[in-house]
């Protein structure tokens, strides 16, 4: 009698430990790709400020014309991107573009003035912090679901179930040098 | 950084075990004094509970009406609704509501029961003195409030304390109405060791209610810590809160709307404290915030 009851025991335990096991890998891997996704809402919604901004200083220095063209030229590029590699050389010539852009209005004490402007700046910085955020939270969902599945001891539900390690998402070594911006 | 978080979280955890120490000392000095008494803990556990279970449930409301907080225009303070968006983002979670309390005295403060009905509200004050980076690190604070469910914890340390009182009122209540002469009746012949008994359980709840007290206050402190910690755990960037709180310390104006009730929400002590005059030890013991010197000294260490 006991024996039966110490082995039926055994076997809720274990079919509990599979069930809250594995639904928490499922949760946290959702997570992962849930954040991998929220980059790219980010990158669009910068994408989409874009052209408002180009439109506001064309309004008050119309000859700077090659600084226009790189940066719709960078944001055409970063929009058709593919792979994540491309993705982020692209995002970065698009921020060299930008900073360009940022220099040209210096020269221009109206146009820094403008409130529409001043908000457009405003809404850029956070469109580029958002983007930061949304990496660092991916890296931050990567870093508790890799932890999650070497754990002992869901590493053996994540074997079984074929649960793979997810990478960091990484400047690419092309981030960190300067772009080169054609005028 | 991950260090103090773990810490922090460990250090609350021990704080609660000790609450649940105060609780059953309490306890067993009544069961000491008029053996028996279960029901009346029970009781004032049930009480206690329901008194903080409303405070908890409506947390978000009460402060935002207590504070005279305004809910902050989209376009007027885009800015302040940009930063959160973006800390929301690296934090996962949902934009809480956004408020403006009219006040120069620069301060904030977070609250609601979970992170799906929150509220942060900041004073114009705040708005005005910070720079951009300064005002990231203070929201990416009371983000973090949120993130760790500290009205939660908050309301749990209520009740505990609230529990302690009602205890140690219900028994010194009947030590006083003839209690002591029915335990006499019950084993009249206890001698000297009844004696000593019954005045060490007398001392525990006279003295439960004042250690609950300065619990509650210490386990405050300790959930400051631990926002500043989760705060630049967002930003990744220390020296952004640094600055934030070294401008919060030279700042000498006191939030107008502010109660001891709602002290312990603010980023920092909006109260008139001996904090500012460099009080003694002692003092520090009632605050309900670690001195802005201790927590700049730890995110410096980080």
């Amino acid at each position: 009698m006991v024996a039966v009851i110490v082995i039926v025991v055994l076997v809720i335990l274990l079919l509990l430990f599979f069930w809250l096991g594995y639904n928490r890998l499922v949760k946290k891997r959702n997570q992962v790709d849930n954040a991998w996704s929220q980059i790219d809402v980010q990158l669009k919604r910068r994408h989409d400020l874009i052209p408002n901004l180009v439109e506001t200083v064309k309004g008050y220095a119309a000859h700077e014309r090659g600084t226009f063209e790189a940066v719709t030229a960078a944001r055409a590029n970063a929009i058709n991107a593919q792979t994540p590699v491309e993705q982020a050389q692209a995002e970065n010539v698009l921020s060299g573009a930008l900073k360009s852009l940022f220099a040209v209005a210096e020269a221009y004490p109206d146009l820094k003035a403008n409130q529409n402007f001043l908000n457009l700046q405003e809404e850029l910085t956070s469109a580029e912090d958002r983007v930061a955020y949304a990496r660092q939270f991916y890296n931050d969902s990567v870093l508790g679901y890799n932890t999650q599945i070497q754990k002992f001891p869901t590493v053996l539900l994540a074997g079984m179930f074929h649960f793979e390690k997810r990478e960091y998402f990484d400047a690419a070594p092309e981030d960190t040098e300067t772009p080169q911006v054609q005028f | 950084m991950y260090d103090q978080i773990a810490r922090n979280k460990r250090r609350t955890f021990l704080m609660l075990l000790g609450f649940v120490v105060v609780i059953t000392l309490a306890a067993t000095a009544i069961v000491l004094l008029f053996g028996g008494g279960w029901v009346g803990v029970v009781i004032a556990f049930v009480i206690a509970m329901a008194l903080a279970w409303g405070s908890y449930y409506n947390s978000d409301k009460i402060a935002i009406a207590a504070s005279r907080a305004k809910p902050a225009d989209e376009t007027e303070y885009r800015r302040y609704h940009n930063l959160v968006e973006g800390l929301c983002i690296a934090a996962g979670l949902p934009k809480p509501k956004l408020f403006v309390v009219d006040d120069p005295a620069p301060n904030a403060f977070a609250t609601g029961r979970n992170p799906k009905h929150a509220a942060m509200a900041v004073t114009t004050g705040l708005l005005e003195k910070m720079n951009r980076v300064e005002l990231e690190a203070v929201l990416a604070h009371e983000l973090s409030h949120i993130k760790n469910y500290d009205i939660l914890v908050t309301t749990i340390a209520v009740t505990a304390v609230g529990t302690i009182a009602l205890i140690s009122d219900i028994g010194l209540r009947f030590a006083f109405w003839g209690g002591m002469s029915d335990r006499r009746d019950n084993n009249g012949d206890s001698g000297p060791i009844g004696a000593v008994i019954a005045i060490a359980s007398l001392a525990v709840l006279m003295l439960a209610p004042f250690a609950g007290y300065l619990m509650q206050m210490a386990m405050s402190r300790n959930r400051e810590y631990l926002a500043d910690a989760s705060g630049v755990q967002l930003t990744r960037y220390p020296p952004g809160l640094i600055s934030a709180l070294e401008k919060l310390r030279d700042d000498q104006a006191v939030v107008h709307h502010a109660t001891k009730a709602t002290a312990q929400m603010w980023i920092e002590q909006p109260l008139e404290t001996d904090q500012k005059k460099a009080g003694s030890k002692f003092n520090n013991l009632f605050d309900t915030h670690p001195p802005l010197e201790d927590r700049i000294r730890r995110l410096q260490e980080m």
